[in-house]
């Protein structure tokens, strides 16, 4: 009896990423998504820089590698090409919130008919732990070794309470995929990004709180410890729009 | 013959890109290029395209890879400081062997610069702009009718060899008005099994990307780029020889700077001064081989352009520096008079002119 099968929204490439990073079953449950919609083999998918930057090795559909934060402008741009392509893009914190905050506001104010997958791990992974806009005050990282002091550096980005400001954003949604429970969410929150964009709804973002093991110098078991005391704490899970729902 | 329209050149641009088949236009507004714009969010949605003016010019020319991805004849226009924005991307429209065409209307630099009419962005367009080994076709105009001809010729030339393309006209041609035929052609078609439309609609999983961790594969894909590079500089230099046959001195002048030149040639030769025009109409692939032919009859060359002097070290090289090359140029938003060019031709003639 299968209990467990690999989704076909997935390639057989071997994930690069660290032990205990979440990224894996982000992957699972978008690939899930577009093979339970049946919507594969119309999925154009754009790739950020950061850890995700070889997510187009990984994700069994048409991928783009955009450049450093302008994902959205890409998927933008290949939505108005072949509106009937299912097109999302994902993007890391610092990819997202920092450099392509404006490509990301601006993509949420068209309601771009795409979906966002927004990896929100608190730090620069890739380059080796550096602060992100989501950095958390206090948190050590490798350009902030005293703690993100927030008189000197500012505060962190709340991506979906900034974009709910946002009139032509569609869906907003935070979500994690530290315990079960919230996995079984963040799949469901995924589920109905993709379906607003069949549906023509416009642009969902679906953030994902996510362990940095290594950069966070923590082991994977309190990396997932540390995100429920402190991550959750700050950025608060839950949807923060949904425009169609009020609309009923 | 065919009938001709009265045309401002940036709308005779736009008209042209969409006759074309360009249906993807993507923009931001910076003088003198808007009326580009301003034409394609008129006619666009008449004919079921895209016009959308983008949050920037970086996220314009994001939105023209997306559309080129995904297998569609996208395009955007700028001007100067604009272009620069877009340098981030053109580099990975290269990087990505991505057909586009990238408008330069330019104004005066560096920095926010002037809004008047310059040729100062012939470096950016011709050596680079962005980062890494990469060329873009560099098409000049030097007419409303080239505006139309070049746009034309640009996508052709992008989809042929999946190469950028880029206009690089300046602010005198998107403003003036001239008599000009739309009479194009065909609009040629080619193979796009490539682009990412879907894995329903291909063999495969098709992947846009300029990424490569592995320094042997990057060097490949640069190579087997500039295999096509040296094919573009064989077979698509275009140029226009003007009087050329007994000058003893050669301008060499693209764009605007050309027609100057050319009533200087006639106002010289009044004088007895055998001046004579080589226009580049492709900067890049430059047309090195008619001018060393030139030399080999020359005296002298006469590089003119509105910058403080970009093309003339190109001039240089394309002569193997067999012959005195001098320069003339003004910048800024000035454009020069030609009594000046004749001055310039005297003083030459004359040995008084230094060589650059």
């Amino acid at each position: 009896m299968v209990v467990f099968e690999k989704t076909k929204g997935l390639t057989d490439n071997q994930f690069h990423y660290c032990p205990g990073c979440t990224h894996g079953i982000i992957h699972r449950l978008v690939a899930e998504t577009l093979e339970e919609l049946g919507v594969l083999g119309k999925t154009v998918g754009v790739a950020s820089v950061g850890c995700s930057v070889f997510s187009y090795n990984y994700f069994k559909c048409d991928m783009i590698q955009a450049a450093h934060g302008r994902a959205p402008a890409v998927a933008t741009g290949a939505k108005r090409a072949n509106p009937d392509n299912v097109v999302f893009t994902y993007q890391g914190d610092g990819d997202l919130a920092a450099i392509g905050t404006a490509e990301t506001v601006h993509a949420a104010a068209r309601n771009e008919n795409i979906t966002v997958i927004f990896v929100n791990n608190a730090i620069y992974g890739m380059t080796g732990g550096q602060m992100a806009p989501t950095t958390l005050p206090g948190q050590v990282t490798q350009t902030s070794p005293y703690g993100r002091d927030v008189t000197v550096v500012g505060y962190p980005v709340k991506v979906c309470e900034m974009l709910s400001q946002v009139d032509g954003a569609s869906y907003l949604e935070r979500v994690a995929v530290n315990n079960v429970k919230n996995i079984k969410n963040a799949k469901k929150a995924i589920m109905h990004a993709f379906k607003n964009q069949l549906e023509g709804k416009g642009f969902s973002l679906i953030e994902v709180l996510s362990t940095c093991p290594t950069n966070w110098g923590l082991s994977p078991e309190k990396a997932i410890k540390w995100l429920d005391d402190n991550m959750q704490t700050y950025y608060p899970l839950g949807v923060y729009k949904d425009k169609y729902k009020e609309e009923k | 013959m065919s009938e001709k329209v009265l045309l401002k050149g940036n709308e005779a641009l736009a008209e042209a890109a969409i006759m074309a088949g360009c249906r993807h236009y993507f923009g931001y507004p910076i003088t003198p290029q808007t009326e580009v714009a301003a034409y394609m969010s008129r006619r666009m949605p008449k004919i079921g395209g895209t016009f959308l003016q983008a949050e920037s010019e970086i996220a314009a020319i994001n939105m023209v890879i997306g559309a080129a991805s995904c297998g569609k004849r996208a395009m955007t226009s700028s001007s100067s400081p604009g272009i620069s924005l877009k340098s981030e991307g053109i580099s990975y429209l290269a990087g990505c062997e991505l057909p586009a065409l990238i408008v330069n209307v330019q104004r005066g630099g560096p920095g926010l610069g002037g809004i008047q009419p310059s040729q100062s962005d012939y470096w950016q367009a011709v050596k680079g702009g962005g980062h890494g080994d990469y060329h873009l076709i560099v098409l000049a105009p030097a007419s409303v009718q080239e505006m139309v001809s070049m746009t034309f010729k640009g996508f052709d030339l992008a989809d042929k060899y999946r190469v950028p393309a880029m206009i690089l006209a300046d602010g005198t041609l998107g403003q003036m008005m001239e008599p000009v035929s739309l009479d194009l052609g065909e609009v040629k078609e080619y193979d796009k099994s490539w682009a990412t439309t879907g894995t329903d609609n291909h063999e495969g999983r098709n992947i846009v990307n300029s990424l490569s961790l592995s320094p042997a594969q990057l060097e490949e894909w640069n190579i087997s780029r500039y295999e096509r590079y040296r094919i573009i500089e064989r077979d698509e230099v275009m140029y226009e020889e003007y009087m050329t046959d007994d000058a003893e001195i050669c301008i060499v002048a693209f764009g605007i700077a050309a027609r100057i030149a050319k009533n200087a040639i006639t106002e010289a030769r009044k004088k007895g001064i055998k001046a004579g025009l080589l226009r580049p109409i492709t900067l890049y692939p430059f047309p090195k081989k008619p001018l060393a032919k030139i030399a080999e009859r020359a005296k002298a060359f006469l590089s003119l352009e509105l910058n403080m002097g970009q093309m003339v070290d190109d001039v240089k090289l394309a002569i193997g520096c067999k012959k005195p090359v001098y320069f003339y140029g003004r910048t800024g938003g000035v454009l020069m008079r030609p009594e000046e060019v004749v001055d310039t031709l005297e003083k030459i003639g004359k040995g008084e002119a230094q060589e650059w």
